[in-house]
């Protein structure tokens, strides 16, 4: 089921190095480009169905088109490597595998685009692969793939690293721009949208570094070629972690449209300890849970995960067996969002925090009748009524919790007691 | 979270040396404003000092041209400056969702017990802090802890003995 498209030179011994990365195709798509006009780079991705990999899957050469035109203002890019979502690590095998196919993606984009200077915003506990990736771009700057004249060509692209440091509000894109300007990341409102105000004040597109790296092989084999893998509507393939309870976590990459338990099966050895099928979380932690049930029928695409009422997301894909607590999963949830808050808004700061209270109270054994109920309306209070969706990100899976495995929180709330809800548990 | 609104005094003048000045310089550069180098001066402060003192936050704002409350305001946000010094290792362990499915308690309760902190602190003899901090982007691998800004992944008590005993 496993396909090798971005994860062509993962393999490699040094890949992550220029020399062999070279040897192995890196930047032989330079000369293709400079050929090619910059509209004809944004219908190509157009055409490839390339759909952002940071969540949202909003269509990349859509996006790239939203720029305003000859506002006398630079043009800024800026590569989303926060990668802070739970469940998610897929880009971080780019940064360290193969780090000179996010860099040919970005000449890619900047040409297109007409970008001069980007950025690449990476979360500071990548401490390691910081290094490797800024290795690569020095050494693409030595070869003259960055700098002042690309490849030879009359078109300048510069590459700086912006390092993070701890906080995963800063993957939403107009918090990365706020830290990259040097403040707290705190989400700005929209509109205006970053393609028309973004970073210093200048139209500015944010992508995932996974539809960055997508570039190279697009503009090379063309939009066909990619469109070869996927479906319709999801084209393309996709790097998805899966984590949790299975026998074989990992990175893979797929066509997207797998069915998700033959991949939870053969690809990533099914449910550990031989133990049965609980739920899945599809996306990373902000997806709805999916039941056992649920994940018989869905396929690992856009489409299928909005028919089944849950999102795609990052694919970070958690599998759940039969023993875990689902209360005590959402307080580990409600928890990490709550802290990630970045308070500017009431209804996630004092809401979320107020949500954790009311679980941690639950699993205390000293829940009340209403308190469930009480879950839910607050979901309803918060949701959508802040200025980011990081607050949705809570609100949306742990709706799904209580209403899915409402059972749970009333054995708790019945119980009385961790012991007697334990007993109804069996 | 620990206190982190109040600031240290070292009582004694802050700089950079040649190396992290180079770097300063190099970065500017590249941003078309000089408050963009918050951030990142903050992160040559800590790499050469450990953590980042009052000195260090009044140094920062002036290099760069600045006042010292925005400084303060991202050093304050960003939960990896360290505002105090931690541990010769600093022990980070995840416990978000991935790590937790796979029984990352089980690591924080031995390194409570076996180096008598909690997370949050610092042991008397400076050798040891801990933190319990959110997904490090390593959930395939879970549980993950990172000691010094260093990986070590599926992680269980048997290793993280073993991982102890090898520090000096
Ligand atoms: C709270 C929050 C955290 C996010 N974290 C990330 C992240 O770590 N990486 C990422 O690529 N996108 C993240 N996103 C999505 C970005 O805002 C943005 O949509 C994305 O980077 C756009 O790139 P794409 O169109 O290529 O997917 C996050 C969004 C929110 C609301
Ligand atoms: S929803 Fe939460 S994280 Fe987003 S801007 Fe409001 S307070 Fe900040
Ligand atoms: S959940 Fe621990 S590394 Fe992601």
């Amino acid at each position: 089921m496993e396909v090798k498209i971005l994860s062509a030179r993962f393999d490699i011994e040094n890949g992550h190095s220029l020399a062999v990365a070279r040897e192995h195709g890196a930047y032989a798509t330079l000369d293709k480009l400079f050929d090619m006009e910059p509209v004809d780079v944004i219908e190509e991705v157009k055409k490839s169905g390339l759909r952002g990999r940071g969540g949202a899957g909003f269509p990349a050469g859509v996006k790239w088109s939203f720029l305003p035109k000859d506002t006398g203002k630079p043009v800024y890019l800026a590569v989303n490597s926060d990668e802070s979502e739970p469940a998610t690590f897929k880009d971080r095998y780019i940064l360290v595998r193969d780090p000179h196919m996010l860099i040919e993606g970005i000449i890619i984009c900047s040409y297109a685009i007409g970008c001069h200077q980007s950025y690449i915003y990476i979360r500071g506990e990548y401490t390691s692969q910081l290094q490797i990736l800024q290795q690569a771009i020095d050494e693409a700057y030595e070869a003259g793939y960055l700098g002042e004249k690309v490849a030879g060509r009359d078109f300048r692209v510069d590459v700086t690293v912006h390092r993070g440091a701890g906080a995963y509000v800063c993957g939403e894109e107009t918090a990365l721009l706020e830290s990259i300007e040097g403040r707290k990341g705190q989400p700005r409102s929209k509109p205006p949208f970053p393609a028309v105000v973004g970073l210093y004040g200048c139209p500015t597109i944010i992508n995932n570094v996974q539809s960055i790296a997508s570039l190279p092989f697009i503009i090379e084999q063309g939009a066909d070629a990619y469109r070869a893998y996927g479906t319709e509507k999801s084209a393309g393939t996709h790097l998805f972690g899966i984590s949790g309870h299975v026998e074989k976590p990992g990175m893979y990459e797929l066509p997207l449209g797998l069915p998700l338990l033959e991949v939870i099966d053969k690809v990533a050895g099914g449910v550990w300890k031989g133990r049965a099928l609980k739920g899945v979380i599809p996306g990373g932690s902000s997806t709805p849970v999916l039941t056992a049930d649920e994940a018989k029928t869905v396929t690992l695409d856009y489409e299928s995960m909005a028919e089944h009422g849950t999102m795609f997301g990052s694919g970070g894909i958690v599998v759940l067996d039969d023993t875990v607590d689902m209360v005590a999963l959402v307080k580990n949830l409600i928890d990490f969002y709550h802290h990630e808050s970045c308070g500017q808004c009431t209804p996630c700061r004092e809401g979320l925090g107020w949500m954790l209270k009311i679980v941690k109270k639950i699993l205390a054994g000293l829940g009340e009748k209403g308190d469930i109920e009480l879950l839910l309306e607050l979901c309803d209070n918060i949701e959508m009524k802040t200025v980011c969706v990081l607050s949705a990100g809570c609100t949306m899976p742990v709706r799904s919790y209580l209403n899915k495995f409402r059972h749970e929180f009333e054995a708790y709330v019945e119980g009385g007691s961790l012991k007697q809800a334990a007993e109804i548990h069996k | 979270m620990s206190d982190r609104s109040q600031l240290i005094e070292t009582g004694k003048p802050f700089e950079f040396d040649a190396e992290r000045n180079a770097e300063f310089e190099r970065l500017i550069k590249r941003y078309p404003s000089r408050e963009s180098m918050i951030l990142p001066a903050l992160w040559l402060t800590q790499e050469q000092q450990g953590w980042v003192s009052a000195e260090a936050i009044a140094y920062i704002a002036d290099k760069i041209g600045t006042y010292a409350a925005k400084v303060y305001e991202a050093a304050t946000f960003y939960t990896m400056y360290h505002l105090r010094p931690m541990g010769k290792y600093h022990i980070c362990i995840c416990r978000t969702l991935s790590c937790w499915l796979r029984d990352k308690q089980e690591i924080v309760d031995f390194l409570a017990e076996e180096i008598g902190i909690r997370p949050g602190e610092v042991s008397d003899d400076g050798r040891f802090s801990l933190e319990e901090v959110e997904c490090l982007g390593h959930c395939g691998t879970a549980p993950v802890v990172q000691i010094n800004g260093e990986f070590h992944e599926e992680m269980n008590v048997d290793k993280m003995k073993a991982l102890l005993e090898g520090l000096e």
